[in-house]
Order: structure tokens, then sequence, then C-alpha cells
């Protein structure tokens, strides 16, 4: 199911009603998410994923816009008669209920021609549980499950009427680390065995690059970038979008452009054709250095990281905007573990301008 | 001079800390160890005296046959035995009617202001402008002294003057109650007063303990509702799942335990019904020429009636049975809520 958000947007009014200010939580969103794809709303908190997954939902309503399930209009359709699954940050399992209870549940609130024998009922059930490999609990109480299995157990509630779209809402952060490699996987694993269109919300960039078919970056209610993971990350739009991704994070100076040339501090590092003259910010990605005796970016070395694999250096410049620079070197280079300053030459395409003032993306050819 | 005061103060206060409290208090009499029981001393004093003393004397004086407070004064003596409890359960014109009656009340109106208790809260935490508004009002009973709200609802119970008085129109005065039935085409109801049938009596003091103890029940199942996490009701509501059921299947079973402690707290209060029945009925506890509505408590009350009485033997037995009744009563209510209750 095609999922088509029309100019969306969410107002919420002022808690303040002296000063009257309105919040303006989701502005004006737009976008189509393919049918059976896996689409991550990414963003720091109060950026309105969450609100836009609730207004898919139907458990808030949008101020102005259009919601469109297929060719539907579902905009004023209540929650329950959309046809979704929602799996809450908490989960939301009732506490009073077993697991076979808990994802029995939604099937026995249907009524009229939808009423399912009871056979039939605990059939869809186990075949519920099996997808998420809970059929052993189907006997316990929430309370005796690990958080990764109650998190199933959410899931397999919010699948069993089969319903057209599956929300998820933060569905990791209850996890420890272990468990959210996991669990992210095996998120993927379910979303491609039904092939149900899935929304999830998170301000993890890493859990929504590693599942996702496609991103939404947000900040304050509105959309930054929109895009395959891989396309987000080789080519922010903004600033911000070039830092909210990526781990380590990308390093980010002040620089400027002159006859083509960017200038990190008085040296000239990187020729970029195209870009015009002006102050800009530089960032570049941890892997876009190469250790180069020649180079021309010099950076004092506070310290070697040695990760077996790679290399990671971590050192510092008067213009970074960050405290430290970290680069990523592959290990066969075998920088000098004594050295107190590195000299770096650029990969031209990990490395981004932005304008100064604005922030946005300045283009150059590589 | 401040000096001088300051060294006589250090030298003094020092020496006293020294030589009396450190030397003695805490290490002779080990004081550290006594500690807990000296700050606990005064709430354990007055609970011996006003609890654990009077449970003890009540037991003691159950099995004294015959025992009376104004004998003992005189210096009789009491043989051990259970003369006082056989009184008590063969006792058919007081004891048994009153038995019957606090029986009843219990069980009518603890689970009649239990459910309605439970559908006000509900609705109360379903409503957002007036809630709070609402809830004082709700609430009020509960702080309105009980023989006062009684008088309240004699007025508007009664009915001056006999039947056929009202039958050609010529009762004094007339209830809001009544005036209510005959305005909607019914005729008026001898409630309360002379000559007035066991059930009338029995439905009035139905009606004003259900709603005397409304209050504390909507207070304790509103603070549950409001404990409950809203998402389970987002989930349900994404279900589609009916609002009977929302609340057969999701609320109540979320507030069994506090539906279990206002049940067994209403039973407990209801088996000491007392005051309520004294505010409509007067101290008779009856109405002009009816049967009496007299309780347990009461009965226990009106034993110790030093003219009219059957003697603290008597009470303290009728006391005891009462004792037991509640404990089991209780104990089954414990036993069926575990079964029963979501924690």
């Amino acid at each position: 199911m095609k999922v088509e958000l029309q100019n969306l947007t969410k107002i919420f009014p002022s808690r303040n009603k002296k000063s009257g200010e309105e919040v303006v939580a989701v502005n004006n969103f737009t976008f189509t998410i393919p049918d059976g794809k896996l689409v991550g709303l990414l963003g720091p908190s109060g950026c309105g994923k969450s609100t836009t997954l609730y207004m898919i939902s139907g458990l808030q309503q949008p101020s102005s816009g259009k919601i469109f399930f297929g060719d539907e209009d579902v905009t004023d359709l209540a929650p329950e008669h959309r046809g979704i699954g929602l799996v809450f940050q908490n989960y939301a399992l009732y506490p009073h209920m077993t697991v076979k209870q808990n994802i029995l549940f939604p099937l026995q609130n249907l009524r009229g021609e939808d009423r399912l024998s009871k056979n039939e009922m605990l059939e869809r059930a186990h075949e519920a549980a099996r997808l998420v490999q809970i059929d052993e609990l189907m006997d316990r109480k929430p309370s005796e499950l690990s958080g990764g299995q109650q998190q199933r157990v959410a899931i397999a509630r919010a699948l069993v009427k089969m319903p057209r779209v599956l929300l998820l809402d933060e569905p990791l952060s209850n996890l420890d680390a272990r468990l959210r490699l996991q669990t992210r996987e095996e998120i993927r694993r379910i979303q491609k065995e039904t092939g149900i269109t899935t929304v999830f919300v998170t301000h993890d960039q890493e859990e929504a690059m590693s599942i996702s078919d496609m991103i939404v970056v947000m900040k304050l209610g509105v959309v930054q970038q929109v895009g395959k993971p891989q396309e987000i990350y080789d080519s922010p739009t903004n600033l911000f979008v070039a830092k909210f991704l990526g781990t380590p994070p990308i390093n980010v100076f002040s620089g400027r452009v002159a006859n083509e040339q960017l200038y990190i501090g008085d040296t000239a590092v990187l020729t970029v054709k195209g870009a015009p003259d002006g102050n800009v910010t530089v960032g570049i990605r941890p892997e876009g250095f190469i250790m180069d005796k020649n180079g021309a970016l010099r950076c004092n070395i506070s310290n070697v990281e040695v990760m077996g694999r790679d290399v990671s250096i971590v050192s510092t410049h008067n213009n970074s905007l960050n405290p430290t620079i970290r680069s990523i070197i592959d290990a066969d280079e075998k920088p000098d573990a004594d050295a107190t300053v590195a000299t770096f030459a650029l990969k031209p395409h990990k490395v981004f301008l932005f304008d100064a003032e604005t922030e946005e993306r300045i283009y150059f050819e590589v | 001079m401040a000096k001088i005061r300051n060294f006589f103060h250090t030298v003094f206060v020092e020496w006293i800390y020294n030589a009396f409290w450190k030397e003695l208090v805490v290490k002779k009499l080990k004081f550290d160890k006594w500690k807990g029981w000296i700050y606990l001393s005064p709430a354990i004093v007055l609970l011996l005296i006003f609890t654990v003393y009077p449970i003890f004397n009540t037991i003691s004086i159950a099995f004294l046959d015959d025992y009376t407070l104004a004998g003992d004064r005189i210096g009789k003596t009491y043989q051990f035995g259970f003369e006082n409890f056989r009184w008590v359960v063969q006792d058919t014109l007081y004891f048994l009617p009153a038995l019957k009656n606090t029986m009843l009340l219990c069980f009518i109106t603890v689970p009649i202001s239990t459910f309605l208790a439970l559908l006000i809260a509900v609705c109360l935490n379903a409503i957002k402008p007036l809630q709070r508004f609402l809830q004082t009002i709700f609430f009020l009973p509960y702080v309105t002294n009980s023989i006062a709200i009684g008088m309240v609802f004699m007025a508007m119970f009664n009915i001056t003057g006999d039947t056929t008085d009202l039958a050609n129109g010529s009762a004094d005065t007339i209830g809001v109650v009544n005036i209510f039935l005959q305005f909607i085409g019914l005729d008026p109801i001898n409630w309360i007063s002379a000559g007035s049938s066991y059930w009338n009596n029995m439905s009035v003091a139905i009606i004003y303990i259900v709603w005397n103890a409304l209050p504390f029940k909507i207070l304790i199942l509103l603070g549950g509702l409001q404990s409950v996490n809203k998402q389970y009701y987002e989930a349900a509501k994404i279900d589609g799942t009916p609002r009977w059921r929302v609340f057969t299947r999701i609320t109540v079973p979320l507030l069994s335990p506090m539906i279990a402690y206002v049940v067994i707290t209403g039973f407990i209060g209801g088996f000491k019904e007392y005051s309520s029945i004294v505010g409509i009925f007067g101290d008779d506890m009856r109405a002009a020429g009816g049967q009496t509505l007299q309780t347990m408590v009461g009965y226990i009350q009106n034993s110790l009636d030093p003219m009219s009485g059957d003697g603290e033997g008597v009470a303290s037995a009728a006391a005891l049975i009462l004792f037991a009744i509640i404990f089991v009563v209780t104990m089954i209510n414990l036993y069926v809520s575990k079964k029963k209750t979501h924690y």
C-alpha cells in the first residue's frame, strides 16, 4: 500500500495562554512512501517525526493537508478503519493478558463479516507469533518476558490483523545495544517477509541507515532531505543533514573559497571548481582524509586509536569547529604512531561545502 | 564577658555531654540499642492503652458468664464460660434481626456502590471541563457529618400524617422525594414515617449508605484510572475495540487492585454500619411502629446501656462475633481478589 502525505501540517496550540505562540510540530510535509518499502523518519527529539507517525495512524488529526493510503483519502478516517498496525515505543502490551490473549485481542474486536471463527483466530495468532519467533512464549505474561521479546509480541499484535501499513514508534529505543542490533535485523526480515509498507521513527541515524529503504531527515517540523540512506550520506543538502548522519560524525571546519581554491586557515587544501568566492563551512567525512607527506592540511595529533582494520587519528586544528578532528585511515597506510603532526590530502567527494550563513550546500565539480 | 561565658558554656555542655550522656546513657544503658524503641514509644504507649488493652479485655470479658461492669465494681466474681455467646446467638428478638439487617445492608450496598463508583469514576475521567469541580461535588458527602446527612435524608423522605391523611391530601408535611414522585404522576410512598414497611425503610437506608460510600470509592478508583497508561487506550482504539469491551477487558482488569481495595474496605465499613441508621431513624433505629433496623454495632451499643442493656459481657461476645464475621468475609475477599486481581 502506497502512503501519500500531501502538505501535512500539525500545529499545536500554545501551552502558555498569554504569549499565544503556536507550536508548528510538522510543517508542510509532502512525501510519498512507495508500496512495500521500509521508511525511517529520522531527526532529533522535537523534530515532529512522532507527530507525523501519529497523524498517519489517525491518533492525531493534521491541522491541514491530506493523507492517502493508495488512492483512498484517509485524512478524516478513524484509526480503527485505516487498517494500520502500530507498535508503541514502550509496547503498550496489556499487562493482565498472556501473550496469546494480547495477540488475539485485535482479532476479537472484529465484527460482522470480518469476524473469524475461533480456530481461524488461533491460527492467525500462531502464524503471527511464528513470524516473530515467539510461538513458545504464548502462555506467558508480558512481565515474564525480556524487552526484546515484548517488542516481538507488540509487532505480532500489530501484524495479526494484516494491516495495510505498519507503524513503529522508536522501536529499538528500549532495548540494550546488543539486542538493538539483533532486533533491527529482525524488523527488516519481518518487513521483507510480509511486504507491508512500514514507517518507523527513530533518532538514531545508524538504526535508520542500516535497515531503511528510504530515510526522511527532519528538523523542527521541516523535512530536510529525503532519499536512500547512501545517497543522503554521500550528498547531504545542508549542514544539519551532514552533521546528523554518520558515525563518527563529520568533521567541520571554517574556511573560505577564493579563486576556486578552498582555504582552511591560510593554506589552500583543495581545488573547488565552480564554487563562488566567500566564507564557507567545510564538512569532511572521517574517511575523506589521506595520509600524505605533502598534504596541505596540517593537524596536531592528540591521539591515535588502533582498531585493527583501520586506524583512527584524533587531532586538532585551529579552524576546526569541533574540539577534535577524527580521521579514519586504512591500517595498511601505517601511520607513524609517534608523529605529533599529521598532514592530510583530501578526497574531493568526501568534502562538502556549505554556505557559512545559510548552511545550505555549495556544489563544486569533483 | 562573652569569652568567659563561652568558656563556661563549652566546659559545662561538654562535661554534661561526656559525663552524663556518653558515659551513662550511651555506654551503660546501651542507648543505641534502645534508640528505635524510644522513638516509637509514644505511639506504642497509646496503642497499648487504647487498642491492645481493650481488645484483650473484650476477649476476657466475653468469656465471663453474665459479666456486667456494675457487678464487677461491687466485687462480684464471674465464672469462665460461654454463657454470653449462647445468649447472643439465641437472642431472636434483637441479635438475629440485627445480624440480618447488617448482612442485607452489606451485601446490597457494597456491590451497588462499587459499581456506581466505577461508572462515575470512568465518566469523570473521560471529561475534561469541570472535572475538578465535579470531583469536589462528589467528594462532599465524605467530609460531611453522617448524622447531619441522615437528618437531611429524613426530611427528604419524610411524610407527616398517616396514609389516610395522604389519601385525602391532608398530610402536613411532605418531603422532596414524594413531591417529585407526585410530580411525575406517581403515588407518594411512606418511606420512613409511622407505619412504613420494612423494605421502604431499608430502601432509604440503602440509598443513604450507597450515596455516603461513593466519594471514597470514586476517589480511589479515579486515582487508579489516572495512573493507567494512556497508550493502552490508544492501542485499543487502533484495534477498533468497542467501548464496553475497553471497559471490561482493559479498564476493569487494570483497576482490579483498587476495586479489590474498595470492596474489602466497603465490607468492613458495611459491617460496622451504625450512624447512618441512627441519623435517619433516630436512637430507636426503627420507624415508628415498624420493624427494627438495628445493626450489629447498634446491638452492641444497646447492650452497653446500664439500664436496659444485657451487660458488658454480652456486648463483648457480640463484638467478637462481629469481628469473626468481618474476619471471615475479608479472608474470602482476599482469596477471591488474589485469583482475580492483576497486579
